[in-house]
């Protein structure tokens, strides 16, 4: 492919760039909507500060309740970047690179609030510090810590790698822009000159980091498997947990990928970048992870309720025609059953609505999923529940846990939307570069070359 | 009795009808009190006028002395955090429940929430009714922390505010813990309990390092059965064991190879686990309990008046806070 007419090049980058601290009207909504969330959350997280974890309604059988099963949520969609810019870039598939940054702010924004969760969680938040200074590491606890904290180093600078040309590029280019901004992006751009030395430096610091971070975005999942299988628990003390956190993970997170692609696809217009072919292509990669954790759903489930062992038996009837059965078969009839119908189909797979649809349900699945991995088990320990007080042997969760869990999957939102807004959502130098060597459709972009203003939305 | 120790300094105490049940412990401790309360004296002579009572005392080079009770201070050895966390030396606390004894009273769990200012709807040592299949008989079952040896609690604790001690008690510190419960999710026996809100504090000053507290309860830690260290260090039973009235239970050294229970009656510990056919409950969770059980065979209470099929109702009078009375307080 010959290089690309100077002129496309530059009109490219003014329509990329036009995203950039724009207001949308469909933001004018959302944005004070999902902050207000989050202010109500604020409100009832002092609430519970100062009362205690008693305005919950976890009690002393079940002692983990939404707030973990929020942290497992987070800690697994976070595993969305790694598969994105390692597990993609080591198949080989050019397709990504539209969708590197987006997957990386999902990613920033879930490991932020996965590790806001367990502070959330505590009953003495104020001795946070105690973790360092009178850390054991020799708990779970502490490796999830550092995990975390590593992932998110490791998602940040991940971020930002990537960012450098494309802040060289506004730098050049806005230049009328407020001045604050000019002086930050100049600064956050650390003299980019596109150079090739610069580029070789840099794509190498991409490749390291990209293989680097699979191991630590595996851990980070694995760890938080572990907090649960680590216990002598029916229904947890289970050597399928890290798997099954992983891919249960990565299925969730492409669910949540697809779902913003497909609002910034027609919310941002970016119909030319964002195309079938991803959406087709992410569908295969959820089809796949579906069924695949409906093969280890069969095995979590499935052995154990052929042996119906007298620890087992409790939890196992609960969730199969208990209290919680309506919730299980959801997430396994429609969580997993009929996406992998619906996507199994070729040409409903191309149908950027089915696949949204099969997303929806996906996610949704996957949220009570989390719910049922912590709570049904919590409430069929060893030893029976006896003479259990008025609400020690149920759940269900109160006012102000729903309102902190609202504003968690909020703010998990909002911060998405809040890093798309100072930086174009589309990496613009590797798009630019790759449609130059490869063509735009191992890219998966269209019409890019053949330019044509969109009307109404010159920057 | 059976005391490893071989010194006489219990023959002239005075208030003899405690002695039995309290004093399995206390020669061991009694040396270096002794020596204490000669110090104690020393400093005392001028102040207190004599009340004519006569105390017999060992000094610390082995001489019985008889000096006036005044001249005696009250010491308490200080108890330093770092002996807390370590635990008493040379002790290995060990617990036998008599399954055949035990008539489901519940005595023994009002003796310690009163001694730990603890309300009804805590229970630190909660007594279950037991059924192993339909068709045999039901029998009570009182679970406090089983101690274990290997516990899966403080294994998984990130700030070692739980930790197991020399002396075999598994310990909380609640000036450390951060409320995470990751020890109550890897506790199988579902002993930790959790302080929700304010716990209510009863109205005396504690003196010893938090993991010896009677009192624990703080809000967002975590609590359960401590084996009553604060009573051990004075030689005497915990709460529980003396709150029995049917000698369920059965408290002592295992280094000592002696419990003690209720009636004061103590004995071997490895005669009794051995021919009572002791077991450990959940032996294969492989937790190393330090509570034996011995099963409820030839029971001396009635096993069908335990109605199984009450045992799941929601209990609701356990809102209220046990009256504790001054009398009960450490000090």
């Amino acid at each position: 492919m010959e290089k690309l007419n100077p002129e496309i090049k530059n009109q490219i980058e003014n329509e990329l760039l036009g995203t950039v601290g724009r207001r949308y009207r469909q933001e004018a909504f959302w944005v004070p909507f999902l902050a207000l969330i989050c202010i109500g959350g604020t409100v009832a997280w002092i609430i519970q500060l100062r009362k205690g974890l008693g305005v919950t309604a976890m009690r002393d059988y079940v002692s983990w309740g939404l707030y973990i099963s929020l942290l497992f949520f987070f800690v697994g969609v976070s595993l969305i970047g790694a598969l994105v810019s390692c597990v993609l870039r080591m198949s080989g598939a050019k397709w990504r690179y539209p969708l590197i940054r987006i997957a990386e702010a999902v990613t920033l924004s879930a490991i932020f609030f996965a590790g806001f969760m367990p502070v959330l969680d505590m009953g003495r938040p104020e001795r946070l510090y105690f973790l360092i200074t009178h850390g054991r590491i020799q708990s779970p606890i502490l490796w999830d810590v550092v995990a975390i904290a590593t992932y998110f180093i490791g998602s940040v600078i991940y971020f930002y790698l990537p960012l450098i040309p494309d802040l060289a590029i506004m730098r050049d280019k806005l230049t009328d822009a407020p001045k604050w901004r000019k002086k930050m992006w100049r600064w956050l751009a650390m003299g980019w000159e596109d150079n090739l030395l610069q580029r070789r430096l840099l794509k190498k610091a991409m490749l390291i980091l990209s293989i680097v971070i699979l191991p630590v975005a595996i851990s980070v999942h694995t760890i938080s498997a572990w907090l649960i299988a680590f216990t002598l628990r029916p229904g947890w003390n289970s050597t399928i947990m890290g798997p099954y956190f992983v891919f249960g993970a990565l299925m969730a997170g492409t669910a949540i990928m697809i779902l913003i692609i497909a609002k910034l696809r027609h919310g941002y217009r970016l119909e030319h970048y964002l195309t079938p072919k991803h959406f087709n292509n992410l569908a295969k990669i959820l089809l796949a992870l579906t069924a695949f954790y409906l093969y280890l759903n069969i095995n979590k489930y499935g052995v154990p309720a052929f042996k119906m062992a007298k620890e087992e038996k409790g939890v196992l009837e609960d969730l199969f025609y208990g209290k919680n059965a309506f919730l299980f078969w959801f997430t396994q009839v429609v969580g997993l059953v009929i996406p992998i119908i619906i996507l199994s189909f070729k040409k409903i797979r191309q149908s950027i609505k089915w696949v949204v649809a099969a997303s929806v349900m996906v996610l949704l699945g996957a949220l009570i999923n989390r719910y049922l991995i912590v709570v049904p088990n919590m409430l069929h320990p060893f030893v029976p529940i006896q003479h259990a007080q008025h609400g020690y042997a149920t759940y269900n969760p109160t006012l102000i846990e729903w309102t902190i869990t609202a504003s968690s999957l909020a703010g998990f939102v909002l911060l998405i939307i809040l890093l798309f807004k100072p930086f174009p959502v589309i990496t613009m130098w590797e798009v630019i570069e790759e449609v130059e060597k490869r063509g735009e459709k191992e890219i998966g972009v269209e019409n890019i070359v053949n330019f044509q203003n969109i009307p109404g939305h010159a920057s | 009795m059976a005391c490893g120790n071989n010194c006489s300094c219990n023959k002239d105490n005075s208030n003899s009808q405690d002695n039995s049940r309290r004093d399995f412990l206390v020669k061991g401790l009694m040396g270096g009190i002794g020596a204490a309360f000669l110090s104690g004296c020393s400093s005392n002579d001028k102040t207190k006028p004599a009340s004519g009572e006569k105390i017999n005392v060992l000094t610390h080079d082995g001489k019985l002395v008889t000096v006036d009770k005044s001249h005696v201070a009250d010491f308490k050895p200080h108890i330093s955090e770092e002996d807390v966390r370590k635990g008493i030396p040379g002790k290995k606390f060990v617990m036998v429940i008599d399954l055949a004894k035990c008539d489901g009273c519940g005595k023994c769990t009002k003796a310690c929430n009163k001694m730990h200012y603890l309300p009804k709807n805590k229970e630190w040592i909660e007594v279950l009714e037991m059924q192993d299949s339909p068709e045999v008989a039901p029998y009570y079952f009182p679970k406090p922390c089983y101690h274990c040896d290997n516990p899966p609690c403080t294994k998984v604790c990130p700030v070692d505010a739980t930790f197991k001690r020399e002396d075999g008690i598994v310990a909380i510190d609640n000036e450390r813990c951060i409320g995470c419960r990751f020890c109550m999710a890897a506790c199988p026996y579902s002993v930790r309990l959790f302080n929700w809100s304010e716990p209510v504090k009863p109205n005396f000053l504690e003196e010893t390092p938090a993991a010896e507290n009677v009192f624990q309860s703080k809000k967002g830690c975590v609590e359960k059965c401590d084996f009553c260290p604060h009573m051990a260090r004075e030689g005497k039973l915990p709460a529980c064991v003396t709150g029995c009235p049917m000698n369920a239970i059965w408290f002592g050294d295992a280094n000592e190879d002696a419990v003690t229970r209720y009636d004061g009656t103590t004995t071997k510990l490895s005669q009794l686990l051995e021919d009572g056919g002791a077991y450990r409950f959940m032996e294969e969770l492989g937790t190393e309990p330090r509570v034996y059980y011995l099963p409820p065979t030839n029971r001396t209470y009635d096993a069908k008046e335990i109605d199984m099929s009450r045992v799941n109702e929601v209990r609701t009078d356990s809102t209220g806070i046990i009256q504790t009375d001054s009398s009960n307080s450490k000090k």
